[in-house]
């Protein structure tokens, strides 16, 4: 990747005129000193909503409030959070022209490779230990789904392991985050009860589980982004005149 | 007292970061400026959380910077892919045309 | 919260989200089938928006509340007037666009750089972002959809893979980008000040208007109202047709729609007749110059894309007449109707652009001459969508101007009647320049291509809604006008 920086932003978005930039830079000094002074006039925190969210904790079947607010409370924007994820990782696939990723990847050096066979179970493991502590301490299906990325991509630089079908499970990888958490949300409801509405006594399983397919989905959507990347794009547009068809 | 400190110092970071977005020529640096001026943002939201305790901060603030760093870190992803594939159709736009299907 | 009817309307709601989010996931793992699942789940969808617009109209506003946290432990979807209006329209332009996907993408996906394949993903995600944004009723829910909205369509513009498509969707997305920060940044602050996400705290004088600022901003620049309107015509005119159509028809519209709840239910408190003029000069200028640009332009989707964006501009139109002492009432209808006339016309027009494209090889202006000879189907769809974007009887277009300037006149603003009749005429110049040449004749035939039947039917069919619209003008007004905020309501009643 290197000269990336070079890339000028030619008509992408071009601020090179000097007005535009003096412009840009009073806009921010306007924004800055402005919302400085906004903070200075914040008045008392209101306490209402942290003070429901510890009331009703022990009805959320996890006591990390964090993790109650995102896989409970606020379930809605985590599954549409997923979403983002998830089509960001369809985007590069569908950007990136398919090619074999072995044949982008540097030969696998065998010390790099005798690190990764020690350093992996340990990876996973962390990522497991992430995952479960996430119902009562900081972590979750994120950090967990970061170590088991940050993995793969070890795995994809260090051995040929990238090279088998990653595009074959990848994509089924990315659509298990959101399809378990519809399952869930879509099974939990009816009998008086809405979509999204965990049982009480049930709601720190189905939480786990939740957990744990976005977890892989997060891993895989990471690890995708950074192999699409990686492996750049292998073939220009299809053969169309600038500005033709499409 | 010190969360308002970080509050300004987040409006500070999101206000240069914002500059940055908008001045910077080259565009890694404009993506860069994004994140800087996101972080501004997540460090304002995490100042919030910290002024009330019940006992303990505030986890909704928490929970929108947790939500916004995954929509950074896709944008910031597919902001770097675009750039990738810029750059690659600019520099051979011929043998692109030649490659033809 | 309790009888039949009410579970009923939480499961429509639900479905209107949920189905498309499903239908992504499907399309990830059966690949070949994208297609077929693609229009299978459009109907699906279209039919869960008609069961909540039957619910709408039996039993007024309905409303989910996701895991049943009540506001502001959790979060609520509600299903109002606009809201149903909105996801009504996406779904109807979404089905027809997505049967003319199927013909448009057909060749392209066999091809080896199949990314043409992955449209129906994005276009799912896209749309359940859509449909999450219209029901939304909290800040930071709405800065989410608008996260997905906003990504799935950097995607989808960028599938082209031509430079000019990736050039057009890297500045949409960094555009995009700052606006989603602005709002986040006002997101925390009226947090920071009220202590919760819902759209009903007003939040106190300084915070608020920084807030205000913001988050407005940040949502004229998704928007594209002039003068942040730079990225609109070279991200629209480089996209793949039916992906053109989608962002011009529903897309932009979103982002005004949050833009909308937050001027008529959050700040409302804060506004003035000075603030609220501030985006009515700003949609004159829109009006003026996005129709300028569209006289000059050379190919026929860049026409059609700064058609978008002097378009825009009638949009924000609504918040000096609505806001700075006029009734709020006529106002609201006005534009709200605007967009569904706007929406269709503007769907019909690209997908007839793209039936240009495919049939001639180009979509230079100067040189389509015959089109009108040999595609009249496409043309004839161009001709009428173009009526109701000129806004002549009996078109959607038309009704909705007439609304726009019956409130404009209700409101003794002379100065908007006078941008709304100049706006017309500017369109009507800009259709006509095209028809001039598409009218010429052309001894033989001048086609390279021929076009599968389903790509001119649904044109056809999309510009004869925008007709339609403006002969069923009445109950879909009252449809739109159901559950209508209350603040700053002057409580004129009825439409003019």
């Amino acid at each position: 990747m290197n000269g990336l920086d070079d890339t000028p932003a030619g008509d992408v978005m071009n601020a090179s005129s000097p007005l535009l930039r003096r412009l840009a830079a009073l806009a921010a000094l306007a924004i800055g000193a402005g919302l400085a002074a906004a903070v200075g006039s914040l008045p008392e925190p209101p306490a209402a909503l942290p003070r429901q969210v510890a009331a009703f904790l022990p009805a959320s079947g996890v006591r990390n409030p964090v993790t109650a607010v995102l896989l409970n409370f606020r379930s809605l924007d985590t599954l549409l959070e997923l979403a983002v994820l998830v089509l960001a990782a369809t985007a590069a696939r569908a950007l990136s022209a398919p090619r074999s990723v072995a044949a982008a990847l540097p030969p696998p050096d065998p010390v790099l490779a005798a690190f990764f066979r020690l350093f992996a179970p340990m990876a996973l493991l962390v990522a497991g230990y992430l995952l479960w502590v996430g119902a009562h301490a900081p972590g979750g299906a994120f950090q967990a789904g970061s170590v088991l990325a940050a993995t793969g991509v070890m795995a994809a630089l260090t051995t040929r392991f990238a090279a088998f079908g990653a595009s074959r499970w990848l994509p089924p990888a990315l659509a298990l985050g959101p399809a378990v958490f519809l399952a869930v949300g879509v099974a939990v409801a009816g009998g008086g009860r809405s979509f999204l509405q965990y049982p009480a006594a049930s709601a720190g399983g189905l939480i786990l589980l939740i957990e744990s397919a976005a977890a892989l989905c997060i891993a895989a959507a990471l690890a995708a982004l950074f192999l699409e990347c990686l492996q750049g794009p292998l073939r220009g547009p299809a053969a169309d005149p600038p500005g033709g068809p499409r | 007292m010190s969360a308002l400190l970080y509050a300004v110092v987040g409006a500070v970071l999101f206000a240069l970061g914002l500059y940055g977005v908008v001045a910077a020529s080259p565009l890694l640096r404009k993506v860069l400026a994004f994140n800087i001026a996101g972080s501004g943002v997540f460090l304002f939201l995490v100042a919030m959380a910290d002024r009330v305790r019940v006992p303990f901060p505030d986890p909704v603030p928490q929970a929108m910077v947790l939500t916004g760093i995954v929509v950074a870190v896709s944008a910031t992803a597919l902001a770097l892919l675009l750039i990738c594939l810029l750059r690659e159709l600019s520099d051979r736009p011929r043998e692109a045309a030649d490659d033809g299907h | 919260m309790t009888g039949i009817e009410t579970i009923a309307a939480d499961v429509w709601i639900a479905a209107a989200v949920a189905s498309p989010l499903a239908a992504a996931c499907a399309m990830l793992v059966l690949r070949r089938w994208a297609a077929a699942l693609g229009v299978l789940g459009s109907l699906v969808i279209l039919g869960a928006v008609a069961g909540l617009a039957h619910q709408l109209l039996l039993l007024g506003p309905q409303q989910l509340v996701v895991g049943g946290w009540d506001p502001p432990l959790g979060i609520r979807l509600r299903a109002d007037g606009p809201a149903v209006g909105m996801a009504g329209i996406t779904g109807l332009i979404g089905l027809f666009v997505g049967i003319y996907a199927t013909a448009y993408l057909r060749p392209l996906a066999a091809s080896p750089p199949h990314g043409e394949r992955l449209f129906w993903p994005l276009w799912m995600f896209l749309w359940a972002g859509l449909n999450a944004l219209y029901l939304a009723d909290d800040l930071f829910n709405l800065y989410v959809t608008l996260e997905v909205v906003g990504l799935a369509s950097v995607g989808l513009a960028a599938l082209a893979r031509t430079a000019a498509a990736v050039a057009a969707a890297l500045r949409y997305l960094l555009v995009s980008l700052l606006g989603s920060l602005a709002y986040l940044m006002g997101v925390a602050l009226v947090y920071a000040a009220t202590g919760t996400l819902e759209l009903r705290g007003v939040a106190a004088a300084p915070v608020g208007y920084a807030a205000l600022a913001l988050m407005s901003a940040g949502l004229l620049m998704k928007t594209a109202l002039f003068p942040l309107h730079g990225w609109l015509p070279p991200a629209h005119a480089n996209a793949p047709a039916p992906v053109s159509a989608l962002l011009s028809a529903l897309v932009v519209k979103a982002s005004f729609y949050v833009m909308l709840r937050l001027w008529f239910e959050l700040f409302a408190p804060l506004i003035g007749p000075a603030t609220a003029h501030l985006p009515g000069v700003l949609a004159a200028a829109a009006i003026l110059w996005g129709s300028l640009q569209a006289l000059a332009a050379r190919r026929l989707k860049q026409l059609i894309a700064y058609s978008t964006v002097a378009q825009v501009g009638y949009l924000f139109l609504v918040f000096p007449l609505g806001l700075a002492g006029g009734s709020l009432r006529p106002a609201w209808g006005a534009v709200l109707f605007f967009i569904l006339a706007h929406a269709l016309a503007k769907a019909a027009v690209f997908l007839a652009a793209g039936n240009v494209l495919k049939a001639f090889g180009h979509d230079r202006i100067a040189d389509l001459g015959g089109a009108v000879q040999q595609l009249p189907v496409s043309m004839f769809a161009f001709a009428v969508a173009g009526v109701s974007l000129v806004g002549l009887p009996p078109s959607g277009g038309f009704i909705a101007k007439w609304l726009l300037l019956a409130a404009a006149l209700e409101a003794g603003r002379w100065g908007y009647a006078g941008v709304l009749v100049g706006g017309g005429l500017l369109a009507t110049a800009y259709i006509f320049r095209f028809f001039s040449h598409a009218f010429r004749f052309v001894p033989e035939s001048v086609l390279c291509c021929g076009l599968p039947r389903r790509m001119e039917g649904c044109a056809l069919l999309l510009a004869l809604g925008s007709m339609a619209l403006g002969l069923a003008a009445d109950p879909i007004l009252a449809l739109l006008q159901i559950g209508l905020p209350e603040t700053g309501a002057a409580g004129a009643g009825g439409a003019p």
